[in-house]
């Protein structure tokens, strides 16, 4: 991670809407971030945050209409939002690559493994059809896929979950691509293989010198592989920070909750069998409270929460708080601290 | 005497090809299984996915018919009764099943789903139900003018909600809890597993969690069992096994669990390759192919559990 250099991807002020007949849905409402080169960023929250429709917008994967992309993306210095059709073609699957969460469902079965790690090759690097089948078979041994040949020539169905997973890696490093954008890449899986595929994608982003976006529920998978984390709540970021300081210290009230709600071995002893819930429900995104989003479920909500949208208040360099609590401002009851400045 | 008694439980689902039906074999889907369940206590069943916990919960219920074994519930032998005995014994003994979706029949509202084994098993009048009902639905933490609603208009937390004040209607002895949390989110994981804590301490309920999270099973369960390909390979109290565990296969799941702590860098025990199938299990130790400390006579033979003091049940030819 080069602080000096400029970021490898730039999200500014996206928006991504889906106009539905009960009103339009706001599934990311005014996201920023930056990605830097070879490094790993966590992306947090629960089902419909907006984590997962924030990757699918940066490589619109999103059928535009319905839904409607807006703000500004910059990797290598262009805007992705401005690009063609034909232009961001060329960058999906090369430069950035998906590793979708179910590896049950986004393989094509009517092909073969090989088949489709062979595409990127051959569409991205004009590799003929053979050298590029041997090139998919050189990837499947590096994602440690026994028998790579045989399985190259077989149909989804005949893998195992985990295997699909690997397969699935391989097809996304297959053009060794700059970003990887990891969309809970182990949630279908068992704990043991879990393991094996954590193991592999981090030795390989380090063979590759890939950034990588990963994105999952799990903090316990956050804590171990992400070094910076962004944490998201009803299509907004609620807070980023450096992995060690969001454990340590999280400022956010949402993100309290999250780390408090988690069972960790060995603390019920201390902190006996009650665990640190968050009341209440996430908002359907058709009915967004007013103010802070989470002001409904907040244990520590002031009157201003309940009435004007809090501001991003940044605390240093990678570390942003999206509440009115850190808000440095003297009409407010909130106990301020430090000189923080707001956006 | 303990509330529930399970003895060499097996259950083999037969597989048929070909035009008459013959059967080729058999998926050893829970072999010999035994443990047993004190009032008020939890006992916790964790493995991953096909290792047979959700066959051995079923078939305490008899939802599904096991093959052969015994299982003693409050003094009964479950595998003889049948019909109306059956059917009275099991409004002591009910079921949390995982998805919240699914399991809540679509066409009924709240109030007739949580009515349903009331009206099946007491003779009561219906403004009684009613009343009943609305208790119910106060105690998971539902507001009772939900009654007339229908499942599709509640959130996963509060559907397994429903399925939680089902299960409570007849105030049984034992709920088996076949991955009640697995299917939510974080935060209202949080308030299922609270609310039956709590609910076990009022009521002195005893629970068979059933689950593949180590951390949920660990949170909520006094003692726990691992099961492995059909087997229970390990059974301790709580702490001891997570602190203490000496069965190769508890050893790397639990260290295969990412902890929510940056500054901890623990050693991974990496297993390879896939859980074998059920269908034809690996000779002598089922967990040898996988195990990272096998030696010859694992593959020989099977290991028994066998207990090392303290309680602490261990099936490995290595302890």
């Amino acid at each position: 991670m080069n602080e000096s250099q400029a970021p490898l991807l730039s999200v500014r002020d996206l928006h991504t809407r889906f106009p539905t007949l009960d009103g339009i849905v706001n599934a990311v409402d005014g996201v920023d971030f930056d990605i830097h080169r070879g490094e790993t960023v966590g992306l947090v929250g629960e089902s419909g945050c907006g984590k997962t429709v924030t990757a699918l917008s940066i490589l619109q994967l999103l059928r535009c209409p319905p839904a409607e992309i807006q703000g500004r993306i910059f990797f290598g210095g262009q805007n992705l939002l401005g690009l063609h059709r034909e232009e961001i073609r060329k960058i999906r699957g090369q430069a950035i690559s998906m590793i979708f969460q179910e590896p049950m469902t986004s393989l094509n079965p009517v092909l073969t493994i090989g088949d489709q790690i062979s595409e990127g090759a051959r569409v991205h690097e004009g590799m003929t059809r053979q050298k590029a089948w041997r090139w998919a078979v050189e990837m499947l041994r590096r994602v440690q896929i026994p028998e790579a040949e045989t399985r190259a020539g077989e149909y989804p169905h005949k893998l195992s979950g985990g295997m699909r997973q690997r397969a699935m890696i391989a097809m996304a490093l297959s053009c060794k691509p700059q970003l990887i954008l990891a969309d809970e890449p182990t949630t279908a899986l068992d704990v043991t293989i879990q393991a094996q595929i954590m193991d592999l994608l981090l030795r390989l982003k380090e063979e590759i010198e890939t950034a990588v976006v990963l994105i999952t529920h799990d903090l316990g998978i956050i804590a171990e592989m992400a070094s910076r984390v962004v944490v998201m709540y009803a299509g907004k970021v609620m807070e980023e920070a450096p992995v060690k300081e969001l454990f340590k210290d999280p400022r956010h009230p949402y993100t309290r909750g999250l780390l408090g709600s988690i069972p960790v071995i060995g603390r019920k002893v201390q902190t006996g069998r009650r665990l640190r819930e968050i009341p209440g429900v996430v908002p359907s995104l058709l009915q967004m409270p007013q103010g802070c989003r989470f002001h409904p479920r907040c244990p520590e909500a002031i009157n201003i929460c309940r009435e004007q949208e809090p501001p991003m208040v940044r605390l240093g360099e990678h570390r942003r708080v999206n509440c009115w609590l850190e808000a440095k401002n003297p009409q407010k009851e909130a106990p301020a601290s430090g000189a923080n400045g707001i956006e | 005497m303990a509330l529930l008694e399970v003895q060499n439980l097996k259950k083999y689902f037969p597989v048929r090809k070909g035009i008459l039906s013959r059967t080729i074999g058999f998926v050893r889907a829970v072999d010999r299984v035994s443990f047993s369940i004190e009032q008020g206590e939890t006992l916790g069943l964790v493995g991953e996915s096909g290792c047979g916990k959700t066959t051995v919960g079923r078939s305490i219920l008899r939802l599904i018919e096991p093959t052969s074994g015994q299982i003693r519930f409050n003094g009964q032998d479950l595998l003889s009764l049948d019909g109306e005995e059956l059917r009275r014994v099991r409004a002591s003994l009910q079921i949390i099943f995982q998805d919240p979706f699914s399991s809540l029949n679509p066409r009924m509202n709240v109030g007739q789903i949580i009515a349903e084994p009331i009206k099946n098993h007491l003779e009561i009048s219906p403004a009684e139900i009613k009343e009943r009902v609305a208790h119910l639905m106060e105690k998971v933490g539902l507001h009772p003018e939900q009654m007339n609603r229908y499942p599709h208009e509640f959130s996963g937390g509060q559907r397994q909600r429903i399925g939680i004040a089902r299960a409570l209607a007849l105030n049984p002895l034992l709920i088996i809890c076949d991955e009640p949390v697995s299917a939510l989110d974080v935060s209202i994981q949080a308030q299922v597993i609270n609310l039956l804590a709590q609910l076990q301490e009022q009521m002195n309920l005893s629970y068979l969690f059933i689950a593949h999270d180590l951390s949920v099973v660990e949170h909520i369960s006094k003692r726990v069992a691992v099961m492995y390909l059909g087997n229970i390979v390990e059974l301790a109290n709580d702490q001891e096994l997570y602190r203490n565990p000496l069965h190769p296969y508890t050893q790397a799941l639990l260290s295969a669990v990412p902890v929510p702590d940056p500054e901890v860098k623990k050693k991974r025990i990496i297993l390879q390759g896939d859980v074998p199938s059920p269908l034809n299990p690996p000779a002598g130790c089922a967990f040898h192919p996988r195990c990272h400390k096998r030696e010859d006579i694992c593959l020989l033979k099977e290991a028994e559990l066998q207990v090392l003091g303290g309680d602490h049940w261990v099936a490995c030819h290595l302890r």
